[in-house]
């Protein structure tokens, strides 16, 4: 579809990126304001990110979220094969937060866990689990299945046909899953509020107690730092991934000539 | 197919590796449910668990007798003699309903100028839309409340622009939420309507002209019916996490616009009352489960039809 690209597609596009990106660079913008009202400009200052950094709280529950994240990376990223559960798969993704927060909270009450850093990470695991796999999944599908069987045809066992032949290949996916884990881990607020305890304040129950406070300029320097890191991590894997799909078109190019 | 019976040796070892995530997704997503489930017939209590009747199971079948003769469906007779659930389960399916639409309307004609951008501009233009959603959700709201709160940027241009003649409190009203709302979820409605859109050929089109059909005729019934699964796809995705929303109507809204979930999070962290809490949940649920039905099914197809 590259032919009609309109005079009103253009508009459309743009207007639609103007309101999916304004908000966000107003944020940033007042993130760098003098002044300690929020709304009035007082020229351009760093004194919040400097106050962010004496605020011990907010950077102890940064590191706490960046844990709780790293940790149910780790465990969602365990390959599970092709997925014949489509239907428990499906349903977390939209299932509302609340409920999944409540259902989990009990079920750890139930069996007598103290709440805290563990149970958010098995929370989160249990969610971006689903994600990952979904993300992986589409990848799978387009994965020439012949190419595993060939390796075990040569006589390679499963295990070693899986690690040697297919992993490479699905990697992409895996690594988008990853950071798609990561962020959402990062993220979540309802979640991590049922399944918290006391000692384990993540980044976004701490953004949310002070947010219903009242705008802050702090908040708007933690939040520019968080979705300056994001953007870059982002920006990255996508210059990463184009490299080594050039790389792969040039191969395939040669072996062409050949 | 000769290529089946090979993958038979391997079959096994697949199920194996199947069958941890299964497992945990068992132990972590169905079984809470349950509990959910029970703890809803369950009555408040002061007491750690803050409910009654606890099983126990060292008493044996005398035990097990006590606890069922405990349950009831007291809590959900609450639920519906209360005008205030009743009022806040119409509220988020009213909010639901209205952001979905007004979210298919936008979003449609940027997913079709997405779909009909030159290649390459194409994955940029993905990748921008993605990219907010790769943000903080709480950030992203957070950001409207900078812009919309009574002296905030919003109001100053209006009021620049003599537009109005003094601040207005958009904060805590229906408009701020829908506003939220359809911003938070443009992402999911556009994704799906893309991956859809960008499938149609242009040819098409092209044939669909060459028999003298106007534009807007060719684009209604030869476009529209075609990304019917986009369309599908993208209003599920939005509406079912729409209706147990909580962290927006929380932040933006006021108490016209008390919700669902936000009425199970005041249950629950506020009155500690966690049966009610949890009746209100399986109530929720009850409303879901036929979209969510219907979801998993459309996505179980695509799969399908992607072999």
């Amino acid at each position: 579809m590259g032919r009609g690209f309109s005079a009103i597609n253009l508009a459309s596009a743009a207007l639609g990126l103007c309101f999916l990106y304004l908000p966000i660079a107003i944020l940033m913008i007042y993130s760098f304001n003098a002044s300690r009202l929020v709304t009035v400009w007082g020229g351009w200052s760093l004194a919040w990110y400097r106050e962010l950094l004496a605020d011990g709280a907010m950077l102890e529950s940064a590191w706490v979220s960046v844990r709780v994240a790293l940790l149910s990376l780790a465990r969602s990223g365990r390959f599970r094969g092709r997925l014949l559960f489509t239907g428990l798969l499906y349903a977390p993704l939209v299932m509302p937060e609340v409920i999944t927060g409540l259902a989990l909270l009990l079920l750890f009450v139930a069996i007598g866990l103290d709440r805290g850093f563990w149970t958010i990470t098995v929370a989160h695991t249990s969610v971006t689990l689903c994600f990952v796999a979904v993300v992986v999944e589409s990848r799978l599908l387009t994965f020439d299945r012949s190419l595993e069987e060939a390796a075990m045809d040569l006589g390679a066992p499963p295990l070693r046909s899986f690690l040697l032949v297919t992993l490479p290949l699905i990697w992409p996916a895996i690594a988008a899953g990853f950071l798609l884990a990561f962020t959402l881990s990062l993220d979540d607020l309802v979640i991590a509020s049922f399944t918290t305890g006391p000692g384990a304040t993540t980044l976004p129950i701490r953004i949310y107690s002070e947010v219903r406070l009242g705008v802050k300029p702090e908040i708007n320097a933690i939040c520019t730092l968080m979705i300056v890191t994001v953007a870059l991590g982002v920006v990255a894997a996508a210059m990463l991934n184009r490299r080594r799909e050039l790389q792969r078109a040039e191969a395939v190019d040669l072996t062409a000539k050949l | 197919m000769l290529g089946k019976a090979k993958t038979a040796t391997g079959v096994p070892h697949w199920r194996r590796a199947a069958v941890i995530p299964y497992v945990w997704l068992i132990a972590f997503f169905l079984v809470p449910f349950l509990i959910v489930f029970k703890i809803s017939l369950s009555e408040t209590a002061i007491a750690q668990p803050p409910y009654l009747p606890v099983l126990d199971l060292s008493a044996g079948r005398e035990g097990l007798r006590r606890f069922l003769a405990g349950l009831s469906l007291e809590n959900y007779a609450a639920l519906a003699s209360d005008r205030l659930y009743l009022a806040a389960y119409l509220k988020s399916l009213e909010v639901a309903a209205f952001s979905t639409l007004m979210l298919l309307v936008l979003g449609y004609p940027f997913a079709y100028a997405m779909a009909r951008a030159p290649r390459r501009l194409q994955a940029m233009l993905v990748m921008l839309v993605v990219l907010p959603f790769w943000t903080s959700f709480l950030i992203r709201v957070y950001a409207w409340i900078n812009i919309l709160q009574r002296d905030g940027l919003f109001n100053q241009i209006l009021l620049a622009l003599g537009i109005v003649e003094e601040p207005i409190g958009w904060l805590s009203t229906n408009t701020a939420v829908y506003i939220g709302i359809v911003y938070s979820y443009f992402p999911f409605m556009v994704l799906p309507l893309y991956a859809a859109l960008e499938k149609i050929e242009v040819s098409l089109h092209e044939a669909a002209a060459d028999l003298g059909a106007p534009p807007w005729k060719a684009f209604w019934s030869i476009t529209v019916p075609l990304s019917r699964p986009g369309i599908v796809a993208g209003s599920l995705l939005c509406f079912i996490p729409i209706v147990g929303e909580f962290v927006i109507p929380d932040l933006l809204g006021g108490s016209a616009t008390l919700m669902i979930g936000q009425t199970l999070w005041t249950e629950f962290f506020a009155n500690r009352d966690w049966p009610i809490a949890s009746a209100v949940a399986v109530a929720l649920l009850c409303l879901l489960i036929v979209p969510i039905l219907i979801y998993q099914h459309q996505q179980a197809r695509e799969i399908e039809q992607g072999r």
